[in-house]
């Protein structure tokens, strides 16, 4: 060896990172096995939580506490309660149908895989992560920011911009679910029927519902409960055998 | 005999929950001097009204954090953020260059990063939760006993 690095860390990282990664690999290969999709959501939760250990084994603690938080945590439960309104169960797909994505994924897998050389070595200095810029904002966030976490400065001063967008960005996606489904359930209110599935319960607004609801702001769930009994055209919906 | 099957889980998150959400702000407020910041300390205070609703159900957590609050939240967040920036204008600097905003350079860089964060706190706990009670809220065609 020419590096005068410290060999049994080095190696120890090495086989944890291998073996963090081996686990990736069984636990997507189970993903896409799996037919059930509470075992797939389940999984994916498995498979967030041991990206964030492989960050945190790359020195990435600010990625790994996000993928833990967002990955494992808030997604795993959002992908759970749409799963409530879904089938328990994904289809099979007919075999026809399997040969073109199977092209595209060896396509893809072919030109990474061709692409490996090219990337800098693990823990190179001279990578291009390592040289421009980011070793400008090492150099001067002492003297310019003067907070001890780099990545703070980096994403709230130096790249202002860019948390902005993504803040913009969060909010278009709060917006769009405000908008699509409301906050208090009222669209589950509405009575729709998918692929032969019945979506809603047995009450269904008749008109003034949705647009009282909608343009007065009546949000919350309290007022909504006693706005019920007072509003005649909430007429329970006679159940045609949807369920059944 | 005691009804609820639940019973260990309600003891166990109430004693959790307030931690979760405590944990939450050290990570906001403590972003500066190690890993986290306004992304992370949002999601994490979502997670524990998740956390609660899927204990005590879905109406408890909006009473505890109420839809309108998201609303407000929201557009706060990004109001916030764009202010800082707008601010900055107002005193002769570039948008987001928080130099201005305090007689010391330093000083400046330091509010504009708190209220920055704050914005982006606000803004990603009331849309975690906003999507959370967008599909939360939706009834479900599956009974509790089908798991």
């Amino acid at each position: 060896m020419i590096y005068s690095v410290p060999t049994s860390p080095l190696i120890s990282t090495l086989l944890l990172d291998v073996s963090l990664m081996a686990v990736l690999v069984i636990v997507a290969f189970a993903i896409v096995r799996v037919r059930s999709l509470f075992a797939v959501v389940m999984l994916q939760g498995v498979y967030s939580l041991v990206a964030a250990a492989w960050f945190v084994t790359l020195d990435a603690v600010d990625v790994a506490f996000t993928e833990a938080a967002v990955g494992a945590g808030i997604s795993t439960v959002l992908m759970l309660a749409a799963m409530l309104l879904a089938s328990r169960e994904s289809a099979p797909v007919a075999k026809g149908r399997q040969w073109g994505p199977l092209a595209v994924v060896l396509i893809a897998g072919a030109a990474m895989l061709y692409a490996v050389p090219d990337l800098p070595s693990y823990g190179d200095a001279d990578s291009p992560a390592n040289s421009y810029v980011g070793t400008d904002y090492l150099a001067r966030t002492a003297t310019e920011v003067d907070i001890p976490n780099v990545v703070t400065a980096v994403l709230a001063s130096y790249r202002g911009y860019d948390t902005f967008g993504e803040v913009v960005v969060i909010f278009a996606a709060g917006l769009g679910v405000f908008l699509l489904l409301g906050l208090d359930g009222l669209a589950g209110d509405y009575r729709a029927r998918i692929m032969g599935q019945r979506l809603s319960d047995s009450s269904a607004p008749t008109g003034t519902r949705g647009s009282k609801g909608a343009s007065k702001g009546v949000s919350s769930s309290d007022k909504r409960q006693k706005l019920r009994p007072t509003v005649t055209q909430y007429v329970p919906v006679e159940d045609d055998g949807g369920a059944s | 005999m005691n009804s609820d099957p639940h019973v260990l889980l309600r003891v166990i998150s109430k004693f959790l929950i307030p931690l979760i959400a405590l944990f939450a702000f050290y990570v906001q407020f403590h972003g500066e001097y190690g890993p986290g910041g306004g992304f992370q300390a949002g999601v994490i205070l979502s997670a524990s009204v998740v956390l609660y609703s899927l204990i005590f159900g879905l109406e408890a957590a909006k009473r505890a954090f109420p839809p309108f609050l998201i609303r407000i939240g929201m557009s706060l967040g990004v109001l916030l953020y764009g202010g800082t920036g707008v601010v900055t204008w107002m005193r002769g600097g570039e948008f987001l260059n928080y130099n201005v905003l305090a007689h010391d350079p330093i000083h400046g860089q330091h509010w504009g990063i708190i209220a920055v964060e704050l914005g982006v706190f606000a803004t990603v706990t009331s849309v975690m939760l906003a999507i959370f009670y967008g599909f939360g809220s939706r009834r479900p065609e599956i009974e509790d006993t089908d798991w």
